[in-house]
Formats: C-alpha cells, structure tokens, sequence
C-alpha cells in the first residue's frame, strides 16, 4: 500500500467589518438600519454596565466582577442572531447576551451582588452564569439532545473561552453534538488569556476552530471583535443546527481588554504593547465608525444612545442597592422540589440561634 | 405477581416507566443493542427506539452533563454509569450541575435526572469493578440517593426515583442482581424515597443496613437463630438520602443498642453519621456503644481478598455481639 494523503482539511475564516469600520459590502449580513443602531446600542449599554459594575467594585458597592470589557460584539452579534426559541447556555463574560435576549440590568447586577434571586430571569431559555469552566457546554448539548427528541425548531448555543477548550467536558460536548447530529452552536470567546495563561499555552493547535475538524463538524473563525461577522457566523451555523444539517464551533478571535475578574491584575502578565494592539480594534468603535460613515448614526444620536444608556444603567444601581435582603430561609428552599424534613430541621435550627441575637442587617434576613 | 430477579425487576420498572411517560430517556455505554453489560436495559432499544434509548460515546461526564442539559429541558434522562468506580469523571457533573441546577436557578429549571449505577463488590470482578461510593453523593446537598436490597424494593424504588423531580443516584448492589428472585407485581408500583423498611422486628438489638449488606445481616439473623438467639431488628434504609431519621431513632429508643453495617470504607461513611445522630439525639437510650461493621479504610482489595474486606453474617453478629455483651 503506498501512503497517501487521506483528505486535505481547511478552516474558513471570517471578517467582514476592518478596524477602521470599513466594511465588506459582499459579506455584509441582511440587517436593516434600525437593526444595526439596535446591536450598537446593546453594546453601548453593555460597555456601559461594565464599567459602570467596575466603579461600583472598587467602591465596595458590588462583589468580584468578570468584565466583558472589549469582547462586547461576540455575546451581542450572536445573541443578536438567535430567536426566542434558542437556548443561551453561558460561561460567565456573556452579560452582552443577556442584555440582547432581555434579562434586566438588575439581575446581572445581583449576580455580582452575590444575590441568588438574580437567576430569576423574566426570560426563558437562558441558563445562568456557570462558573466551573468547560462543563457548561454539555448541557448545551443536552438541551439540543432535547430539542432534536422533541423534534422542535431550536437551537441551543453553548458559550466558553479559549482556556475552556482545554477541559475535557469541550471534548465530550463536541463529540457527543457531533455523532449525535445535535442542533447546537458552540461559541468560543478566545481573548487570548485564561487569567494569566496565553493561548498558545492552552493548545498547540494554530487556531480553535479548526478543532472542528476532528469531531467532523463544521467550524469557522471569525474577527470576535467585528460585531457583524459574528452575527453572520451565528445566523449561519443556527440555519445549518435549524435544518438538521449538525452543530458548528464558531471561534471569536477577541481580546479581554480587562483584568480575568477584579480579583486579577493582568500588568502582572501581559505587556502595555498589547492591550494598545487590541485597543485599536475595539468592537464597539468601529461599529460606530461605521455607523457614522453610512450616515445611520450622527453625534447628536450617538450622544443621546450613551446618554440613554447611562440612565438605564444608573436606574438599575439604585434598583440594586435598594434591592431587599433575602431571607436566610433561600438558603434551604430550593434544594429540593419539597425540602426534605431533615433539612427543614436545619432551618428551624438556625432560626432559633438568630432568635437569640440580633438581627444580621444586610447580610440577610429572617 | 411473578418471581423476578433484581435485574427482571430493573428491568420492568424501566419498560413500564418508558411506556407511561414518552419523556424517559434511556443513556449509557451499551444500554442499547447490547442491554447494558448486566442485562439492566435488555429489550428497551427494539422496543422504543434508538432515539429514546441511546448508546453514547464512552465517557461519563459527557452522559451526564447531556442528561443534565435533557432534563432542563423537560425531558426524564436516566442514566446509566457502568460501575460506580467509574463514576468519578462525571463526579464535576453531579456535583457541580445536577444537584445545583435547581438552586441555581431558584426553582425556575431543574435536572431531575435519574443515575442508574452497579455498586460493591462480592462477585470476583476486576478493580475499579466493586466499588461502595454512596458516601460522596450524600454528602452532597441538592442529590437523593437510593440503594435497593430486593428485586420488589428495586422495581418500586427505580420508579419512584423516575417520577422524584430531584436528582436521583440509584446504586444497585451488582451482588444482588441475580442472587434471587421474589414475587414482584408485572404491573407499576412505587415505593416512596426516604422511607426505611423493617425487615425483621426485635427488641434487643437494631441493626442497621443498606444494599446488599442487608441479605448479609438476613444471613446473619439466620445464624443468630441457631446460636445465640437474640432478638434482633433489622432496618434496611433504602433511601440514603434523604435518610429516614424517625426510623431509625425509634428502633433504637426501642432496643437501646444499634449496629451499623456498611460495606464503604469505615471513615466518614453513612455509618458515622448515623452514630453521631444517635449520639446527639437518643445519648440517654442507648444501653452500651453504637458499633461499626464496616469495609476498611483501604482500597477495596482484588477478589482474592474481598471477602475479608466485606462484612459476612459472622462478622455482622460478632458486632452484634460486642453490643450485647457490654
């Protein structure tokens, strides 16, 4: 037997907006005028909210916060391209994809406020932040093994980062969506750096996307920082999930312009070179630059966007801060779909203790 | 009614639960073609297809984490981990996801899923092939844990864990499988979780067990009716969690002694907790020490010296013994 080559494999790649905001007009997605002043002002809110939760942070008015700072148009341009019907399974740098979908300020805030009742979102179909990395992109696939036994008209996306692509539950999520068919999306926000570990640490591969490959599904990367290219991927991969045609991994190249959480200091790690390379491709002004070049958005209406915004995001914090104390007895309640005697026990227990001492004030209540 | 095996009875809560509600699901290494490497699931794939009775790739923290996402959804998955020696890839899974989601979520999601899991040892398997892990999932909150000692208590318990809407691990003592069979009903019946069984009354001595344990303490009862003749009461728990605690302190407010069988390692096993609770709370019954009969804190050893690390019936009434004789 001679050796030959099995099979040649490439990896398409995705940019439509430069970083100037000029933009591709061939690859350029079907949105109206309204739509794009829309996704650009979901961003605007979004930047808004970050640093606006980052203040708050320093202040001691809110706990460890993981900004999204930067990486705006890859929760904002996907989110953007799902329907109602869609599940949004996210990581925890996703708050962009709740704005979209319509979770309140107040929620993500109080997530943040280390405050349970924030996962009582008004909207369905959106899972709340899951913290141990990687693992969340299972239940994506679940929901989609879900949706395909159903046989419903819906897709399921699965967030996570570059770092998250080293655990073994992206493994088995790609490969379970793969053999299985699944109608499932799987979004990598790669900006670079797991906390302090660079990317070319996480995997020898040139890029994620063509990981893909290996699990014979379709994959794609796109310009994370172009909030187009990543609607247009996601539109693409979710018609693909939507007409039995199998699941899609869609690489966002971004960049975290913040520190991991506010509990990290990336000057320990990375150079000010760097972040000044990425800072000139922020998503969020050449979205504007093209904006303000086709002549759908003008300073004054850019002026009234951010103003809006500020309002909006001002309007939660008070909502937040005047937010009631929860009652010590959410500690139990949720556990079980009827909390068992003994754990009703439990309560009574600490209920008798805090009878005999003051009450805790904002740290909670009886 | 119909003698059935723990397996048969598996089996036919399995068969009955699919047929009555079309969201159980059936996922696992093997479930399908093959039945499961016990014969657990036999005939579940002809009967209801490859889309509701699925044969995954290997690797248990992905069935997991699918059946977690399956039931967020709206669906009932019931898993299969092959051994519960190898259930420690999905461990993340379980306790980071599937006793959280509801907790999480504040009520609005849950993932009520079913883990089907063969435990312990007494059949000469290979390592990783016998273990008793029941110790972790109750140490976990948001997780019900059950572990049937019978066919009919198997049948009744597997179905009432398919309609729990928690999450729900279900160890099945592999010793037990096919040890015997029973009259069990053809027709769905349940057992309700977090309530004990008493298998034998008696008012010297309690003696507490879980899974196939409790055909070692029968065993023992036996032996004990030829000799020493005490009056013994044998509690199997069924549910290890939640654990029902009234039982347990009645029999021992009764009795006024308590021996403990486990086959997990000694330390920081249910059996530790359950001395502790009656330490807290029946101090003034108790006529001599609480005892122990319990596997080691060792690995579990290859089958050639298993049944030294397995409590047997004698080892079940020395305990019983030392309690007596105080």
């Amino acid at each position: 037997m001679p050796q030959e080559v099995y099979s040649n494999f490439s990896i398409r790649k995705l940019s439509i907006l430069d970083k100037d905001g000029k933009a591709d007009e061939k690859l350029l997605p079907k949105l109206s005028p309204a739509q794009l002043k829309e996704i650009y002002t979901h961003m605007v809110l979004a930047r808004t909210l970050d640093e606006k939760i980052l203040k708050l942070q320093r202040q001691g008015r809110i706990g460890t916060y993981s900004p999204g700072l930067g990486q705006e148009a890859i929760p904002i341009g996907s989110a953007y391209a799902t329907q109602k019907q869609d599940w949004s399974v996210q990581s925890f740098r996703e708050h962009g994809m709740m704005i979209v979908r319509g979770v309140p300020l107040l929620n993500i805030m109080l997530y943040f406020g280390g405050d349970e009742r924030n996962a009582k979102y008004p909207v369905d179909n959106i899972l709340p932040n899951s913290v141990p990395v990687g693992s969340q992109t299972l239940h994506a696939a679940g929901i989609a093994m879900g949706i395909q036994y159903k046989q419903k008209d819906a897709v399921a996306i699965a967030y996570f980062g570059d770092g998250g692509t080293s655990e073994g539950d992206f493994h088995e999520a790609l490969n379970f969506a793969g053999t299985l068919n699944l109608p499932c999306v799987f979004i990598c926000q790669n900006n670079q750096w797991a906390i302090s570990v660079p990317r070319k640490s996480q995997t020898h591969a040139e890029t994620i996307a063509q990981k893909a490959i290996a699990y014979g599904i379709e994959g794609i990367q796109v310009d994370g920082n172009d909030v187009l290219a990543v609607y247009a991927a996601t539109q693409e991969a979710l018609a693909r999930a939507r007409t039995g045609k199998g699941p899609t991994l869609i690489e966002c190249v971004t960049y975290r312009m913040g520190d991991h959480t506010t509990a990290d200091d990336a000057t320990r790690y990375r150079s000010p070179e760097e972040v000044q390379y990425w800072r000139e491709r922020d998503p969020l002004l050449r979205m504007q630059k093209y904006l303000l070049a086709q002549g759908m958005l003008s300073p004054q209406l850019d002026e009234q966007i951010k103003n809006e915004s500020t309002a909006k995001v001002e309007a939660a914090v008070l909502q937040y801060e005047q937010f009631p104390a929860p009652s010590v007895d959410d500690i139990f309640d949720y556990h079980y779909k009827q909390t068992p005697a003994d754990l009703e026990a439990q309560k009574k227990e600490l209920h008798a203790f805090l009878d005999t001492i003051k009450p805790l004030g904002n740290e909670g209540e009886k | 009614m119909t003698k059935m095996n723990m397996v048969q009875a598996l089996n036919s809560a399995l068969m009955l639960e699919m047929e009555s509600n079309k969201d159980v699901v059936v996922l696992g290494e093997d479930v399908g073609v093959d039945g499961g490497v016990f014969r657990v699931t036999e005939g579940l794939q002809s009967k209801y297809g490859k889309q509701r009775v699925i044969d995954t790739p290997l690797a248990e923290s992905g069935i997991i984490g699918t059946s977690i996402g399956m039931a967020i959804y709206g669906l009932k998955p019931v898993a299969e981990v092959q051994f519960s020696g190898f259930i420690y890839p999905a461990f993340n899974q379980i306790v980071s996801h599937a006793a959280r989601i509801r907790n999480r979520t504040r009520g609005k999601y849950a993932s009520g899923i079913v883990v089907r899991t063969p435990c312990s040892g007494g059949v000469k398997a290979l390592e990783h092939h016998s273990e008793s892990t029941e110790a972790f999932f109750i140490h976990t909150p948001g997780l019900k844990v059950v572990m049937p000692a019978s066919p009919y208590d198997a049948k009744g318990l597997l179905a009432a864990a398919i309609r729990d809407p928690d999450p729900v691990i279900f160890f099945e003592p592999l010793k037990l499988y096919r040890a015997y069979k029973e009259e069990v009903p053809e027709e769905a019946y349940t057992i309700p979780l977090g309530k004990a069984k008493v298998v034998q009354e008696g008012s010297d001595v309690t003696l507490i067990a879980w899974g196939s344990m409790v055909k070692t303490c029968q065993e023992a009862l036996q032996l004990n009716a030829q000799n020493e003749k005490y009056s013994i009461e044998l509690i199997d728990l069924r549910t290890l969690s939640p654990l029902d605690w009234p039982a347990v302190h009645k029999s021992v407010q009764k009795t006024g002694r308590c021996v403990i069988v486990q086959e997990a390692p000694k330390t920081l096993g249910l059996g530790a907790e359950i001395a502790a609770r009656l330490a807290e709370e029946d101090l003034l019954s108790l006529k001599s020490p609480i005892v122990r009969v319990t596997g080691f804190d060792t690995m579990m050893p290859y089958f050639k010296l298993e049944n030294y690390y397995i409590p047997s019936p004698e080892r079940v009434l020395h305990g019983v013994k030392k309690a007596m004789q105080f």
